[in-house]
């Protein structure tokens, strides 16, 4: 294992989790909800709570429009190709919802509130995570 | 009012992602890169969110209801059964594969990028929904 330094963020990694933290701890204490992105997307199509998941949402979408009116947003470079995306997002939407939270509900929340449930699941996401890139990029080249 | 707070909420969660580099799938797949040149920020990024969060679900623990009224509506089911673990790792080979989990997928198609992922992601928590009811 090499350490990427010229790469590495720390600071805008810690602050921005604590801000991902900060926006649980709210929807927490003022909502009684839990924060965990794929449950609330998943939720809108079964209702009810429509409503605070729609606000929700709507706040999500519109950070990139507020950042860009202070600062130029942060590099997003997507190097997957459209088939790849398609049967990643594929996965991504049933397999959160299968396993009932992604990387906020289980990574985030769950493991902020010592949940075993989602300390299995964010151990099996991040697994399955490493094993993939491993294949990728040093087995099939693909990225 | 409530409203209100998740707009606030989800605005927040937004900005987050975009500060720490998770919006970045590239940043995002160096970061699952452990064989290659390795970028370590996100663990800060759920450190950081951890830290944060874990306050509010310790006082959460000792009150019924938010500043609001409104009744704590945690999870409660306590099994770790086969749902939880295939649907995992399903998640983690998707993450894998495009860098991109929900809420980045969310802030990508804010900005036109990633759509066919955003796309795909929709149809997959709607297949989802075709499952039969979890029994136990």
């Amino acid at each position: 294992m090499t350490v990427d330094w010229s790469h590495f963020t720390p600071w805008t990694a810690a602050a921005g989790g604590m801000l991902i933290g900060l926006a649980a701890a709210a929807l927490l204490l003022l909502n009684g909800r839990i924060a965990g992105i794929s449950g609330i997307v998943g939720g809108l199509l079964r209702g009810p709570d429509r409503a605070w998941r729609a606000a929700f949402i709507a706040g999500l979408l519109l950070a990139p429009l507020v950042w860009r009116m202070v600062a130029e947003l942060p590099a997003a470079t997507v190097s997957a190709s459209p088939a790849l995306l398609v049967a990643a997002g594929l996965l991504v939407g049933f397999g959160s919802r299968l396993g009932s939270g992604c990387t906020s509900g289980h990574g985030v929340c769950g493991i902020s509130r010592l949940s075993p449930r989602s300390l299995i699941a964010t151990a099996a996401f991040m697994a399955a995570g490493f094993l993939v890139v491993y294949l990728l990029k040093h087995v099939w080249g693909l990225a | 009012m409530m409203i209100l707070t998740a707009f606030g909420s989800g605005l927040l969660f937004g900005l987050g992602l975009l500060l720490a580099g998770m919006a970045d799938p590239a940043k995002v797949q160096a970061f699952l890169d452990l064989a290659g040149a390795w970028d370590p920020s996100l663990m800060l990024v759920m450190g950081g969110g951890v830290a944060v969060s874990a306050l509010a679900y310790a006082r959460g623990r000792r009150q019924a209801r938010t500043a609001f009224g409104a009744p704590l509506q945690l999870p409660q089911g306590r099994s770790i059964d086969r749902r939880l673990i295939a649907g995992s790792l399903l998640f983690g080979i998707g993450w894998g594969l495009a860098g991109i989990c929900p809420g980045p997928a969310l802030v990508l198609l804010a900005q036109g990028k990633a759509l066919w992922f955003a796309g795909a992601m929709f149809a997959g928590m709607a297949l989802f929904e075709l499952l039969p009811a979890r029994t136990s």
